[in-house]
């Protein structure tokens, strides 16, 4: 008895240490995690001089709304934020239509050869041709749709860009997982193809469609290297906000990388304040919807784990 | 005499020493031919199914596997810096610019640094990366209070949505520093451990002794939250008696991690690090890209940064089907890793990601 005592004792030592560590552990990674974020916003609201000395450690030092007010007046950024939204909203729904088709038709036993078109999708995500031959075919595109009048380079980043299979195999294993009678009896009540993908599949779906159709949002909003490499620096109007971004990051390394580059700046607020604006500015709807959507992903993430 | 192994689909004839088609698969036969003739009708009844395939495969054939034709490129020789003749006109160069790759004087140590590049990066990805995710996992469920719970794992599966453009963004300013003393404040935290960034102009990220360091801390910050999901998931799926159980034989905490919690989660994690290497190659090229500097000067980090698919984006314009032979050599073996790694993985737990 007094072993067991001991035992139990010993144990409850452990599993305190333990505890102690990983809440430790815990609440430092977490903070790390957000805190970038809260130094760019106190920092975007400095005055250029606490920030370039590194004054900022958490709340906002001298605080003045300039740089940020630069950010606003600025009538390209806007533009490319709206091109940022456009993108968005026609890019998911676009990915959403041909992958839920597209996921219907693969998730029928009676499609003949199957197994050839689950292959002909799941090959691309083993191998990628790279990118100067992605690039090539990119620029072949535009001009085939310059070709047909589609001169807006936006579109070409809605309908060519931001395909992803694994999204596709979601939506297909959500629909094989819908029972067999349910279809058989919306057929017997006459139901075309369309009416039971509509009327049966997608309201019982409706879990991994919202997940895919956010996996699919977040990565257009973020989407970057291809909308810059196809764009270039020609048509600025059609970037969307990333690109701006970084443009603009590629413009305050010159200002302050140089050491001497400092004198051409003429304003009150830092350069930097200027590019943790943009950064809130971009982040902010993400910010907006994440605490809604983000069990959303952990469900997303544990459909992973597929079968065939 | 002996006879073949065929009794399913022929029949030996003792007597005059012939094989004749046994019924069965005359009847078989018949069926497959017939399936075969109304395939078409079974398509044409059921048009609506695979006029609704339509779209994707276009989609995917026009995006996806065009590309693949362009791929031609690595065994023809393009016009000097030709970079909208079509590939189809191009004269063909068989493996010429493979040798080139590998012998080339000048090219050739630029490619090997890229992909030597590529595995170290990749590498320490996996050492550092991998391990993470799970002590993560482990500690959530040390965490009693769900509400306390919730709010950790909001904040740290966070930065796995911002852009790599704000993540890089936010890397190179809380990392710069510049001979007038605009030091970030990350750069401030090195400098209390010894590093000299007021030496590098332009920040920490553009020197090759910290740009590696850097690249992982971010890595592990951008997606060690995201990823102990799936190894969370397993960890409270082990069930509440087995450490009573262990507690009651007197297993401290330690003792209960190793021989309660690993081995109920060890098939998540031998299928998650098979995975992860099957993707080892396949390093996120676009954050690479965003991180590197001009080459020169401030910005001469390539020595450590560069990698195969940033090499082939510099060459596009100008070495063509260099640029596209060394990156399809890269995505090759990627492949070879990927489709072995998921043989193993079927192997080892009948689970497979495809």
């Amino acid at each position: 008895m007094a072993a067991a005592v001991n035992n139990r004792r010993k144990t409850e030592t452990s599993e305190l240490i333990f505890r102690i560590v990983a809440y430790f552990f815990l609440i430092v990674f977490a903070i790390l995690c957000v805190y970038p974020l809260i130094y760019a916003l106190s920092s975007a609201f400095s005055s250029g001089s606490a920030v370039d000395q590194g004054k900022v450690i958490l709340w906002p030092v001298e605080v003045q709304g300039a740089a940020f007010l630069a950010v606003l007046k600025d009538n390209l950024f806007w533009v490319n934020y709206s091109n940022t939204l456009f993108v968005t909203f026609f890019g998911t729904v676009w990915a959403l239509g041909y992958s839920i088709l597209g996921a219907y038709a693969l998730s029928k036993k009676r499609l003949l050869g199957r197994h050839g078109w689950n292959f002909f999708l799941v090959f691309t995500m083993w191998f990628s041709a790279g990118i100067i031959p992605q690039y090539q075919n990119y620029m072949n595109t535009v001009s085939i749709f310059n070709g047909i009048g589609i001169t807006d380079l936006k579109w070409t980043i809605v309908l060519a860009m931001g395909m992803n299979a694994t999204n596709i195999i979601l939506l297909r294993n959500s629909f094989e997982g819908v029972p067999a009678e349910i279809e058989e009896a919306a057929r017997i009540d006459g139901a075309t193809e369309m009416q039971i993908l509509t009327k049966v599949y997608l309201p019982m779906s409706k879990a991994t469609i919202a997940t895919v159709a956010l996996f699919f949002g977040i990565s257009r909003w973020n989407g970057y290297f291809w909308a810059f490499k196809v764009i270039g620096n020609t048509q600025t109007y059609s970037w969307p906000v990333q690109v701006y971004i970084r443009n603009y990051i590629e413009e305050w390394t010159t200002l302050t990388g140089g050491g001497a580059g400092d004198t051409t700046w003429v304003h009150d607020y830092s350069a930097t304040s200027v590019v943790y604006s943009m950064v809130i500015c971009a982040v902010i709807p993400i910010l907006a919807i994440y605490p809604f959507i983000q069990k959303y992903f952990a469900k997303g993430v544990n459909m992973g784990g597929v079968k065939e | 005499m002996f006879k073949l192994k065929c009794d399913d689909f022929l029949i030996y004839d003792e007597a005059t020493g012939t094989y004749s088609m046994s019924p069965e698969q005359q009847v078989r036969d018949e069926t497959e031919k017939n399936s075969w003739k109304s395939a078409g009708w079974t398509i044409l009844k059921d048009w609506r199914l695979y006029a609704m395939l339509i779209p994707m495969v276009l989609v995917y054939f026009l995006w996806k596997y065009m590309p693949m034709y362009e791929l031609m490129a690595c065994f023809k020789n393009p016009a000097y810096g030709d970079e909208s003749g079509k590939v189809a006109s191009y004269t063909w160069a068989g493996f010429d610019f493979f040798k080139e790759l590998f012998t080339d004087k000048t090219n050739s140590p630029l490619f090997w640094r890229a992909f030597r590049n590529t595995f170290t990066t990749a590498f320490y990805g996996l050492l550092f990366g991998f391990p993470m995710p799970i002590i993560l996992a482990l500690f959530f469920n040390e965490v009693r209070s769900n509400i306390a719970r919730s709010i950790m794992q909001v904040c740290v599966y966070l930065p796995k949505f911002l852009s790599t453009v704000i993540v890089t963004s936010l890397v190179l300013v809380l990392f710069r520093s510049n001979v007038e003393g605009s030091v970030g404040i990350v750069s401030k935290v090195f400098q209390a451990f010894g590093a000299d960034p007021t030496l590098v102009n332009g920040g920490l990220v553009y020197t090759t002794k910290y740009y590696r360091a850097i690249y992982i801390i971010t890595d592990l910050w951008e997606h060690a939250g995201y990823d102990s999901i799936v190894f969370f998931a397993a960890v409270i799926a082990v069930s509440p008696t087995s450490y009573e159980a262990a507690q009651i034989d007197g297993a401290g905490k330690m003792a209960q991690m190793r021989y309660v919690v690993i081995p109920s989660i060890l098939s998540t994690v031998v299928i998650m690090l098979i995975m992860k290497i099957g993707s080892l190659l396949s390093v996120g090229y676009e954050k690479i890209y965003l991180l590197l500097g001009d080459g020169q000067g401030a910005g001469g980090n390539w020595e450590v940064a560069d990698t195969v698919s940033t090499l082939a984006n510099r060459w596009t314009g100008t070495h063509k089907s260099m640029g596209t032979a060394a990156e399809m050599l890269n995505n090759l073996i990627g492949m070879i890793l990927v489709i072995g790694a998921n043989k193993i993985a079927r192997k080892a737990s009948d689970v497979s990601l495809y």
